[in-house]
């Protein structure tokens, strides 16, 4: 659950680092939670599940804790929790919600026309 | 008993000033401290800027650092907005005395899949608290999340459970809120703000808009119930707390001299009440204004502060006017004594005017404050309104020991106006000037119709505008009424011809009596002079008389001795002593 949370500080400029490195194709994904409730757990599986299904390889989850990283809420414009971002492929999006209603998490990753 | 009063006083609910002019005298201290208050109005009715104000106070003055959280205007144009009021937000920030936090909500870049709170949100809030130790924490707009997140129910139940963290946390919040249709705010937050719910409104009414604020609730708390009032300028927020607290203002026993030593006279020869009221009422072209300038010309010799507001005159030329009556008000002006302000009547509405002649009044400091005239204020049917604006002055004036002056214009044919019997309760001393029209000219007249707390004049007074300024002589009051002007100066011409006449007669009576006196005594003289001869003559009859009585008896002892020899000697033989007698 924090695998990645390694990268504290400037994680966002790192992050927008490793994004300009990516091909168009890779999504890089970014889900923040608020710490180990069971809101959070949830969205995480429910998103690791979908992930592996559509996107084996193609992407990159890192999962920040807000309680860790209250800073990062402001950098980030986040206000819900849990709040997926997804800064490549463009559109910028937005997905928030504990990850259960899989069709509009789909259209969130723009994955729908895969289905 | 102190005890129990002690112990109210802990369980007074505290209060977090504002700073904010004229606010903190409305609720009685200002916001509650350590819970929400929601500010509600419509657009562009100063709820940001009311915000702003608080926590930059609270900054400023109160040592209270605070969160501004934005949600519809971004940092850079929060800094520029407010720079037109005096705030520098970006030096207050730079000294984390404020955190400027914009919070971005775009409709188009979510996708809601499932059940969320908004946590980040508190967790944002949370950190800028604690980052700079807030006490004070606004929410502006907070509504605006609405329109970002569809899910309403979560919305509500998470806006629930960030007022209650707000006052768990014990920082002072203002939430403001879109003023709905039927309800105060669109999304009806006032169902979870319940302790203090302030509504700001921006009203026109014939042309002139007025900015007016209301307490509609505030838990825990008393708090004025009217609407205010109030003023957005570059110095921020200003409200006018008029009529909100009772009559208790200090009184003085000083006396301010009028300026025009004759009235002062018919006022116990001291004045008016420093503090006091005073109405000067008269038709139009009577003397006002003149009377209004030797108050305002007396006040500046004494070195006091001078506010004069016309609506009728500009300043120049009431200046250039009341020189012809030998005052020169402009020197005041340049020494800073006097100051003047000059507004139409009908260039704001009333409210405004109110909160203008306030504002300028907290900015001047003035001892002395002159409306002329106050009557302009009435166009059409408001005097209700008018009498509560000059109401509001009044007790604005009264409580800062500030002497007013108003002039008002009654109509020539009725005695009092509506507009003075409005008013005429407000008035410590009344002074009327009124026309009076008798042969062919006419005269001002000037009397007093009340004065409150000191004895003074029932006198009318002619009143007279000389190049030495204003002048009082006492009227011909007789059997044919009140006479004024050269109906007065005959009338003494013929009084005085009257006078002239009896002392001339009595100067005659004096002179005949004088005359009488000394023939009389001449008579007593020549009386005296007749007897003394009659007396002379008599005493020398009654001489004569008695030498011939005396020549008579010396005959009769000489015939008696010729006769008597013989005898006597035979008597002298026995009384020797006899004889001895007679022979001496």
């Amino acid at each position: 659950m924090k695998e990645k949370k390694t990268k504290i500080k400037n994680a966002t400029k790192e992050f927008d680092l490793t994004v300009a490195d990516k091909g168009p194709d890779k999504y890089m994904l970014r889900l923040f939670i608020t710490g180990a409730t069971s809101r959070s757990v949830q969205a995480l599986s429910n998103l690791k599940k979908i992930c592996e299904e559509y996107l084996e390889g193609k992407y990159e989850l890192e999962v920040v804790d807000l309680y860790q990283n209250p800073s990062l809420a402001k950098e980030e414009q986040i206000i819900a929790a849990p709040t997926l971002i997804k800064k490549l492929p463009l559109p910028f999006r937005r997905i928030i919600g504990d990850m259960s209603d899989k069709e509009k998490v789909l259209k969130g990753l723009d994955l729908k026309r895969i289905v | 008993m102190k005890k129990t009063e002690k112990k109210l006083l802990s369980n007074k609910l505290l209060k977090s000033p504002t700073g904010i002019q004229g606010f903190d005298e409305i609720t009685d201290g200002g916001l509650p401290a350590g819970r929400p208050t929601l500010v509600c109005g419509g657009a562009g009715c100063g709820k940001t800027l009311f915000g702003m104000e608080f926590l930059v106070r609270g900054a400023t003055q109160f040592n209270e650092p605070g969160v501004f959280m934005s949600f519809e205007e971004t940092n850079v144009e929060l800094i520029k907005n407010v720079a037109s009021l005096g705030f520098d937000l970006d030096n207050l920030a730079k000294h984390k005395k404020i955190i400027l936090e914009h919070v971005r909500v775009e409709r188009s870049e979510i996708e809601e899949t499932g059940e969320y709170n908004l946590e980040g949100l508190f967790i944002r809030l949370n950190y800028a608290i604690d980052l700079i130790g807030a006490k004070r924490v606004v929410l502006d707009t907070i509504e605006s999340l609405f329109s970002g997140l569809p899910n309403q129910l979560i919305l509500r139940a998470e806006l629930r459970r960030l007022f209650h963290w707000l006052k768990e946390k014990g920082v002072t919040a203002i939430i403001t809120g879109e003023r709905g249709d039927e309800t105060l705010t669109r999304q009806g937050l006032e169902e979870y703000v319940s302790d203090c719910v302030i509504m700001l409104d921006h009203r026109v009414t014939e042309q002139n808009s007025t900015r007016r604020l209301r307490v509609v609730k505030y838990r825990g708390s008393i708090h004025g119930t009217n609407e205010y009032p109030f003023l957005i300028d570059e110095n921020g927020f200003s409200i006018l707390p008029v009529t909100s607290l009772g009559l208790q203002h200090i009184v003085s026993n000083e006396r301010v001299s009028s300026g025009i030593p004759a009235l002062d006279k018919m006022l116990e020869g001291k004045g008016f009440f420093r503090g006091s009221t005073v109405l000067i009422s008269g038709t139009t072209g009577v003397g006002k204004t003149s009377i209004a300038a030797h108050f305002a010309e007396a006040a500046c010799k004494r070195g006091e502060r001078v506010l004069y507001f016309c609506f009728e005159e500009s300043p120049k030329q009431l200046m250039r006017n009341m020189l012809s009556i030998g005052i020169n008000l402009e020197t005041w002006v340049q020494k800073g004594l006097l100051q003047f302000q000059a507004t139409r009547p009908t260039f704001y509405g009333l409210e405004m005017h109110l909160a203008a002649t306030h504002k300028a009044v907290n900015d001047f400091k003035p001892q002395i404050v002159i409306l002329d005239p106050i009557n302009t204020f009435v166009i059409g049917d408001k005097d209700f309104e008018v009498k509560t604006m000059l109401m509001r002055i009044v007790d604005y004036l009264k409580s800062n020991l500030i002497t007013a002056m108003f002039t008002s214009l009654t109509s020539t044919d009725g005695r009092t106006a509506n507009n003075e019997n409005g008013i005429s309760s407000l008035i410590d001393t009344w002074i009327s000037l009124r026309d009076i029209e008798l042969s062919g000219e006419r005269n001002r007249g000037m009397y007093i119709i009340k004065s409150r707390g000191m004895a003074h004049s029932n006198q009318i007074r002619e009143f007279m505008l000389t190049n030495r300024g204003v002048e009082l002589r006492d009227v011909y009051v007789g059997a044919s009424g009140v006479l004024t002007g050269s109906a007065r100066i005959a009338q003494k011409a013929i009084e005085n011809a009257e006078v002239l006449t009896r002392t001339h007669d009595i100067e005659r009576k004096k002179r005949e009596i004088e005359r009488k006196r000394k023939a009389l005594e001449a008579q007593i003289i020549s009386l005296y002079a007749n007897f003394d001869s009659e007396e002379a003559e008599a005493k020398k009859m009654i001489e004569t008389e008695q030498d011939s009585i005396k020549r008579l008896e010396q005959d009769k002892i000489e015939m008696a001795e010729s006769r008597k020899d013989v005898n006597e000697i035979i008597k002298t033989n026995n009384k020797p002593k006899k004889h001895k007698i007679d022979e001496s």
